[in-house]
């Protein structure tokens, strides 16, 4: 049978995204399940994430799994100059899934073509994230009780922020769902998404501030403006303080709507919001171990 | 750019010595000869290759031109040149007469050849050969298998 991995959020239909919601769902009804036990599990971490090597780990651990593996390449054999080419095989052969994160884009493509193993990507660069965005469907799920009919308002970073570009991808897969972006120009949605959407027929609005618009929103979906994304300095400081989501400015938004970030935060939620029950970005963190738990339990067919 | 004479085109013809059988690739940019030598896998063919290049050409300004003695490409394979040669015209030839004339076409794929434009690419950090999807074929567009980024033909650099 030929192994299923999860590379991409775009290599998955559907069918398989409404099956991981619902082993989520499952898992979070009853988060210990021994489905694991007797299997290994390989951590690889090139790059410290604390926040995703943690989930990752805890659903392993929930699911009764034994974990092997690094939190940041400087632990590893690629310290001495050892190929990802050879770390993979090696370790291919000592476990029966490999959980992970890279810096480099398209790494985690190649290392489920040299493993025998299925590979979950933990990120990729700025590529990809599928995880993330499967845990974040699972939270607009939950919050509103369905995928279908959703406007979703992107905040922040949305031309390097991969973490909406996927969101975008897999919410198109839903019938009629309404997108709004609110970004400064230089960090608007890329063409490519814009082009997709058009498509698609999927109705979208830009934005360049956050306004009475928001009004309108099921899902605020907040992303963090980063410094390094400017070549000027001075614009960087120009939008930082344009993005910041404030208590006050949810006086009239709807009952449903919730407020999502992939974390961390630096500023772009004040804390004011955290006490709203609007605010659901903490909770969106804790359901990433039930997403994991069911994205591991859907690739190797524990349930 | 004025109209090859008749006694260039006779010239032309002297210089680059007729062949038997085999294929004659023409309409190659002058600057990409040696890639499309290399990217054929010429410099091992045993047969009799004759090449030639800064041919004056209406059409192009300076064309290349190689004719190769007793090979016969796949479609796969000549197909490979057209990401550098995109008006390269073949002639097959039998017994010194032309019996099929063809013209490259973009395959849907490229593996190998291109490098991909993003130096965060896994394949321009490791031994690995490259692969795209052809998602445009004029302008050529090519979406890294890896990576996903996408090249575009100002980008493109062979390698």
């Amino acid at each position: 049978m030929k192994k299923k991995d999860l590379i991409s959020i775009t290599d998955y239909s559907k069918e398989d995204y409404l099956r991981i919601l619902e082993l989520a769902a499952d898992f979070e009804k009853n988060p210990n399940q021994r489905l694991l036990e007797g299997k290994v599990v390989a951590s690889l971490f090139f790059e410290p994430s604390t926040r995703t090597r943690l989930s990752f780990e805890t659903a392993i651990n929930r699911l009764g799994g034994r974990i092997v593996g690094f939190s940041d390449a400087g632990s590893s054999s690629v310290s001495k100059g050892e190929s990802l080419h050879d770390t993979i095989k090696m370790v291919s052969n000592y476990v029966d899934l490999i959980v992970m994160r890279h810096p480099l884009e398209g790494s985690s493509r190649y290392a489920a073509e040299v493993a025998d193993v299925p590979v979950i990507n933990a990120g990729d660069g700025a590529n990809q994230h599928p995880t993330q965005t499967l845990l974040d469907m699972y939270s607009i799920l939950k919050t509103q009780g369905t995928l279908d009919n959703i406007n979703i308002f992107m905040i922040g970073d949305l031309k390097y922020g991969r973490t909406v570009h996927s969101l975008l991808m897999a919410m198109t897969e839903f019938h009629n769902p309404i997108f709004n972006f609110i970004a400064p120009e230089e960090l608007s949605m890329p063409e490519e998404y814009k082009l997709f959407l058009n498509e698609k027929g999927i109705r979208y609005f830009e934005h360049t501030e956050i306004n009475d618009n928001i009004n309108h929103a099921d899902i605020i979906y907040m992303t963090r403006v980063q410094k390094e994304r400017f070549m000027d300095p001075i614009e960087y400081e120009k939008v930082k303080n344009v993005y910041i989501l404030k208590n006050p400015m949810l006086k009239d938004t709807k009952l449903n709507m919730r407020i999502l970030h992939p974390l961390p935060r630096i500023n772009e939620i004040h804390p004011d919001v955290d006490k709203n029950e609007k605010a659901y970005y903490f909770t969106q963190a804790r359901n990433g171990v039930y997403a994991r738990q069911a994205i591991i339990a859907h690739i190797l067919n524990l349930k | 750019m004025t109209a090859m004479s008749d006694s260039l085109k006779k010239k032309l013809k002297l210089k680059v010595s007729a062949i038997k059988d085999g294929t004659v690739i023409d309409h190659i940019p002058s600057e990409n000869l040696f890639k499309v030598i290399s990217i054929l896998g010429l410099e091992k063919v045993k047969s009799q290759i004759t090449f030639g290049f800064n041919f004056e050409s209406e059409k192009m300004g300076s064309k290349a031109l190689i004719k190769v003695s007793d090979v016969f490409f796949e479609d796969d394979e000549i197909n490979k040149i057209s990401l550098i040669a995109r008006n390269a015209k073949l002639n097959i030839i039998r017994d010194y007469e032309v019996v099929e004339k063809r013209i490259v076409e973009v395959p849907d794929k490229v593996i190998g050849i291109v490098k991909c434009f993003n130096p965060k690419c896994i394949t321009n950090n490791e031994e690995i050969t490259t692969y795209f999807n052809v998602i445009s074929k004029k302008p050529l567009d090519l979406k890294c298998k890896y990576c996903e980024k996408i090249t575009h033909e100002d980008q493109m650099v062979i390698k």
